[in-house]
């Protein structure tokens, strides 16, 4: 089945926040951002901007009826600075005028007067000067320390890896109105519509139930608008609801670079201790993450690091520490993987170090440690349902990777200044959210009096196609065609404290709810047809928008029985709860059982080093994916690609630049670059793996989200393979691996 | 007053010329279809189809209606996603929805009119045609892959249009509304008035201006140079071309005569910016704005081109490129002046070459681009420029280099050490294109590669190699 979107997509048809028909008397809002990375605010002077023609109102956190206070997780976020800024981009005053050019204008009227503050920007700087935003979480399993001396070999090392801009291609925005009795209605861009339900009554000082956000899609999100979304339509909020007037906010492209957060920089520390059989015994880490100025999302972010550091290996005595260093950086947040890939980096990076002494391919290390059968990961869960062999078997046998390998040798030994290299690239990822609390969902089900079903849900349609999959849900629970369900935009006031469109795990979470909900309708329904039928329910099966008793056909149609099933004044409405069991995480003791399952698979990626112009082709991506039973192969191949592609941008091409003084430099399209349709590789192959899919997943349907997003980082490995081809000194662990690191690598010279 | 054609109705607006057509269509129109990406012209989103007469009929081009001023559009046709609205999808938008090549949608109808534009190109299709058609179309989400088989679907459709009488095949086959046919017509009709301030800024393709300033230019007063058809003409005579300053890369690539002198020419021009760009972005735009990574004038200034300058007041003056640039972002050109054109020596005999290294490949912004003409009497160069961007505060011309080459034996010894005086001329500063040490470093790189892509059986790399690691 195709995204139910497609046609209003391809027609430009498709409504975005932007799109929304404009109210009369809408006001229009810009952010005024500090332009100093850290600095006490000496003063504020508003009155040139206020006195510009068309300005109506500009407001700073003096106006806040409630609380300066956006903070998710830990209520360390102000939605204005106050006495003090601590990053570049961090909101100061919002002008609001009468259109978006005059609130532009008038922003650039407002002087401040800045005592700059020593500004940090690097992480390990910030972790030696004492400068964290939460104390260090150490995971640990065995002791690594004890084990050393019985290791044959071992390595130590160092790695760096930048972050990634989101660059969904709708920039954030809200487009509040106010509504009778202090109500508000707020549309804004996020995957969270209940955080920001949540953080504008706090703001405003009111009720949540006063504010009702709703949702009808997103033009791309990747993590970027789960936390970082919130202060947008607060904003909004605060002057709509001040003003009385609709107001509407929407960050140009280079307010939303400059002022929102990204995906981590991390920098790390490793040590690894491997058997004469290349077994590894022990594995140490310390990972530098780079938080920025606040909270946001970084805590649970650290934690799922510490779930990835052993990516899909078994590993006995393992130690993990992370820093959350805070920096004067906008502050980083949710990013498709949320700290998994940062994990995975280092322990793939202290693999390829080995290999690298050793004189053998990284893939020998790897396959001799693969995950199996209930091994134990190092925070106590039981490995089980483990397909990492087998992703890994199939992998070589269907992309005839040994042969591969041989041709790629010829091709070296043949060539000097063209090189190619390969990579195999094996993932583990842990499906529910950390924070076991949120793995709960709820759904909303109406079946009107023709036949036709609503659906709304707390998931956020966002391209992943989730609506898709709900209406796939409701069509499976009633036997009905797809035609015939709608899913409604997803609205707080239809389906209450949702959690975020997160973690991989909505379509599961509500999908389950969906089920359920569509399943006490359909229970009730089938006593109706059992008695027009005259049978007992259990016989009763709805199929082919028909009712069959025993497996046969009883003439009722799907219509005739919703019908019959109202005028008997049976409730056809059904809200439905999910909450994922079996979950609970000790996060002092680091132990548990916080996943629901995992996700498993293989990748095999190679590319070519142009040795003289120091270019390279990602060329050829292949891959054996854990899909479970999918319920939409077409769907779910495209979140496999498309999050392979976002994978390797982030590791080749995409690189944050910020300078000494906290200033965004990659901070336009023209100097931070995603992957376009030419860098895109020549062969990018998707396989589902044969593996039952486990209970936990909707309709045995894996999450398939953020997983393969990880598979990219084998275009890192694969290019400096290639690279090492031809200059065995470059030697480094780096991320993005850029033009520039690739011809500075080929002739670098030996240390 | 500005008169055109938007999908099929006809426009007659007081809105300021300096306004950039995506706000149009969006906030006065309320064609909500065309989407803002980035209002820089590096994604995508916005593109529309911009078509104008000639010869009567009406060819049509995408342009990223973002750094398009509305005084660009006058008697011209627009189409946005919405023009295309008929009962049935139309061939390309039912491939997208067949190889789900459309997953947020918010990217989707800037490909739609990117592949629409490709449909009524005066060429036969093929899937890396259709596929280079989006290259100015960024996916954030679908990783690209279903999109290029959406695209070799559509260059299968293609394969049978009727190239004798297009429009009405295209039509027939519902990859346009009916009312594309009586666009000609209509436009005929329109009267051909100038929009320009006189005295205004002068904007051509608004490419880089539109970058630099859109605020200031949205209700600033402007002088249009496409206005004048002068400024658009391509001539070659005498061993000599003439590119009219307001000729867009476009159509310097499709200049079937100039291919003949540039073998290469499409594969080099690929490496500047994107379709849509190139479909918009003009000569004397290019120099004028002086960014030292300016591609076009980096090939032109390895052909030693001439600028033909005129003042308001009709005085006419010419300027070897390599002399144009004093200064970071200084010129020669004076107030009131324009660039009208530039000539210059048609490569019969001399060997050319153009390089560009980016962050990524295509639609990027060069870290350093290079070009080279060498021409050779037996083994001795006769004649070499060489120009290097990214390399010093404005466009290079490597005169030192040249002179040391020139009048010497081509040897793989003078390659090697002309590479020292390159390097020991330019001034690379490190930013956000790279280090100080990797633009040299590259710039060596590409000086070498000039002469591997330009005779590949006297100098391979080992050969240049073997020279470079022994100084």
């Amino acid at each position: 089945m195709k995204n139910i979107d497609s046609k209003g997509h391809v027609t430009g048809k498709s409504v975005y926040l932007d799109d929304i028909p404009i109210r009369q008397n809408t006001l229009y809002a810009a952010v005024f951002d500090a332009s100093v990375a850290h600095a006490k605010i000496k003063s504020l002077d508003l009155s040139h901007a206020k006195d510009f023609q068309g300005v109506v109102q500009i407001f700073t956190y003096k106006d806040i009826p409630g609380e300066n206070q956006i903070g998710g997780i830990i209520p360390d976020e102000s939605l204005f600075a106050e006495d003090e800024v601590q990053f570049q981009g961090e909101p100061v005053a919002l002008v609001v005028a009468e259109s978006e050019a005059i609130a532009r204008a008038a922003r650039r009227k407002i002087k401040v007067e800045y005592e700059e503050l020593e500004v940090v920007t690097d992480p390990r700087e910030a972790a030696a000067k004492g400068l964290l935003l939460l104390p260090p979480t150490t995971f640990a399993m065995g002791h690594p320390d004890k084990r050393w001396d019985a290791c044959k070999y071992v390595f130590s090392g160092s790695t760096e890896m930048g972050g990634q801009e989101h660059l969904y291609l709708e920039t954030q925005g809200a487009y509040c109105f106010p509504q009778e009795n202090g109500n508000l209605m707020v549309y804004t861009s996020t995957q969270s519509p209940t955080a920001a339900q949540r953080s504008i009554a706090r703001v405003l000082g009111t009720g949540m139930h006063n504010v009702q956000v709703d949702v009808t899609r997103l033009g791309g999100a990747f993590g970027g608008k789960e936390d970082q979304a919130t202060a947008w339509a607060c904003l909004a909020a605060l002057a709509s609801s001040k003003l009385q007037k609709p107001v509407k906010l929407v960050l140009s492209r280079h307010d939303d670079l400059r002022m929102t957060g990204k995906r981590h920089p991390y920098s790390s520390d490793f040590k690894i201790g491997l058997s004469e059989d290349l077994k590894i015994l022990a594995y140490e880490v310390t990972y530098y993450q780079n938080g920025g100025a606040v909270n946001d999302l970084s805590p649970a972010i650290s934690e799922r690091t510490l779930f990835h550091t052993t990516n899909s290996y078994f590993i006995p005595d393992v130690k993990a520490t992370i820093y959350s260093c805070k920096t004067n950086l906008p502050p980083n947040t949710a990013f498709r993987g949320f700290g998994g890939p940062q994990g995975m980096f280092v322990i793939e990076s202290a693999i390829a170090k080995a290999a690298q002494e050793l004189n053998i391919p990284a893939s020998v290390i790897q396959e001799k440690n693969l995950l199996k059968e209930g091994d134990m990961f190092y925070y106590g869960q039981k490995a089980e349902q483990v397909n990492m062999r087998k992703s890994w078997d199939n992998a070589f046998r269907d992309f005839k990777i040994e042969e591969k390998k041989k041709e790629i040798e010829v091709f070296n030994n043949e060539h000097r200044f063209l090189k190619k290299g390969w990579a195999i690239m094996p993932i583990t990822f842990g499906i529910s959210f950390t924070a076991t609390f949120l793995n709960q969902a709820r759904a909303l089900v109406h079946v009107y009096t023709d036949g036709s079903v609503g659906v709304s849900t707390g998931a956020i349609e966002m391209g992943q196609a989730v609506n898709t999959k709900m209406a796939q849900v409701a069509s499976f629970a009633f036997g009905i065609g797809t035609s015939r369900i709608k899913l409604e935009s997803t609205n707080t006031t239809r389906v209450a404290n949702t959690s975020p469109t997160a973690a991989s795990a909505t379509a599961d979470l509500n999908g389950q709810a969906v089920l359920i909900a569509c399943d006490a309708i359909v229970q009730r329904m089938k006593n109706v047809a059992a008695d027009m039928a005259g049978t007992k329910p259990e016989e009763i099966t709805l199929k082919g928008e028909q009712v069959l008793a025993g497996g046969k056909a009883t003439g009722i149609s799907w219509e005739q029985l919703v019908t019959e099933a109202y005028m008997r004044r049976i409730k056809l409405s059904e809200a439905g709860h999910y909450a994922t069991p079996e979950l609970f995480f000790d996060k002092e003791k680091g132990k548990g059982h916080p996943f629901a399952y995992h996700v498993y698979g293989t990748a095999f990626v190679t590319a070519k080093a142009d040795c003289l112009r120091g270019t390279y082709e990602v060329e050829d991506v292949q891959i054996i994916h854990d899909f479970g039973n999918s319920m939409n192969l077409i769907i779910d191949t495209g979140q496999v690609e498309g999050a392979v592609i976002q994978g390797i941008g982030y590791v080749t091409m995409e690189e944050l630049a910020y300078d000494k003084t906290g200033r965004l430099l990659s901070n336009s399209l023209s100097t931070y670059k995603v992957p376009d349709i030419y860098s895109a590789p020549e062969v990018l192959v998707v396989k589902p793996l044969k593996a039952e899919g486990p209970k936990h997943a909707i309709l045995k349907s894996k999450a398939v989200g953020e997983p393969p997003l990880m598979y990219g980082l084998g275009a890192y490995f694969a290019i400096r393979n290639a690279v090492r081809a031809f200059n065995t000194d470059f030697d480094t662990f780096d991320s993005p691996i850029t033009p520039e690191k690739v011809l500075m690598g080929l002739y670098r010279l030996k240390k | 007053m500005i008169t055109f054609i938007l999908n099929h109705q006809l426009i007659q607006t007081d809105e300021p010329a300096g306004m950039v057509l995506l706000d149009f269509i969006r906030y006065k129109m309320h064609l909500m279809g065309t989407k803002a990406g980035c209002r820089e012209g590096d994604c995508g989103a916005c593109t529309v189809l911009e078509g104008h007469l000639e010869n009567g009929q009406v060819r049509y081009k995408s342009i990223v209606s973002c750094l398009t001023p509305l005084g660009n559009v006058q008697g011209k046709h627009i189409v946005t996603i919405e023009g295309l609205q008929k009962d049935k999808m139309s061939p390309i938008q039912q491939s997208i929805i067949d190889n789900s090549a459309t997953q947020c949608g918010f990217c989707t109808p800037g490909f739609v009119m990117s592949l629409t534009a490709h449909s009524l190109a005066q060429e036969a299709s093929s899937p890396q045609k259709v596929v280079n058609a989006i290259s100015g179309n960024i996916c954030r989400c679908t990783g690209y892959r279903s999109i290029k088989h959406a695209a070799a679907d559509i260059s299968a459709v293609l394969a049978g249009k009727d190239m004798k009488n297009p429009l009405e095949w295209l039509i027939k086959e519902a990859f346009l509304p009916e009312y594309f046919r009586d666009v000609a017509g209509r436009l005929k009709k329109i009267k051909e008035q100038a929009v320009s301030t006189e005295s205004g800024k002068p904007v051509a393709g608004g490419t880089d201006l539109y970058v630099q300033q859109p605020d200031v230019l949205a209700v600033a007063e402007i002088q249009f140079m496409n206005e004048d058809a002068s400024l658009q003409k391509i001539e070659i005579e005498d061993g000599f071309c003439r590119i009219g300053g307001a000729v867009t890369a476009s159509s310097i690539v499709q200049n079937e005569a100039l291919e003949r002198y540039f073998p290469k020419i499409k594969a080099h021009f690929k490496l500047i910016s994107s379709e849509p760009i190139r479909n918009m972005g003009t000569v004397a735009g290019n120099i004028v704005n002086a960014s030292p990574i300016a591609d076009l004038t980096i090939f032109f200034l390895a052909l030693d081109a001439v600028v033909e300058m005129q003042a308001k007041d009709g005085r006419k003056r010419d300027v070897p490129l390599r002399k144009f640039y004093t200064g970071y972002k200084q010129l020669v050109l004076q107030p009131g002046e324009t660039i009208r054109a530039i000539r210059f020596r048609l490569p019969e005999t001399a060997v050319f070459n153009f390089e560009k290294v980016s962050k990524r490949k295509y639609l990027d912004i060069a870290s350093v681009n290079s070009a080279m003409l060498l021409q050779l009497k037996g083994d001795v160069v006769e004649t070499v420029h060489l120009s290097a961007g990214g390399v010093f505060a404005w466009p290079f011309y490597a005169e030192k280099t040249a002179a040391f080459i020139r009048g010497k034996k081509l040897s793989p010894e003078l390659v090697s050490e002309a590479a020292e005086v390159l390097l020991s001329e330019i001034a690379p500063i490190s930013d956000i294109r790279g280090s100080k040490e990797y633009k040299s470093l590259l710039l060596r790189q590409l000086f070498l590669t000039h002469f591997t892509e330009m005779f590949p059986q006297q100098f391979t790399p080992e050969v240049l190699f073997s020279k470079i690691m022994a100084l």
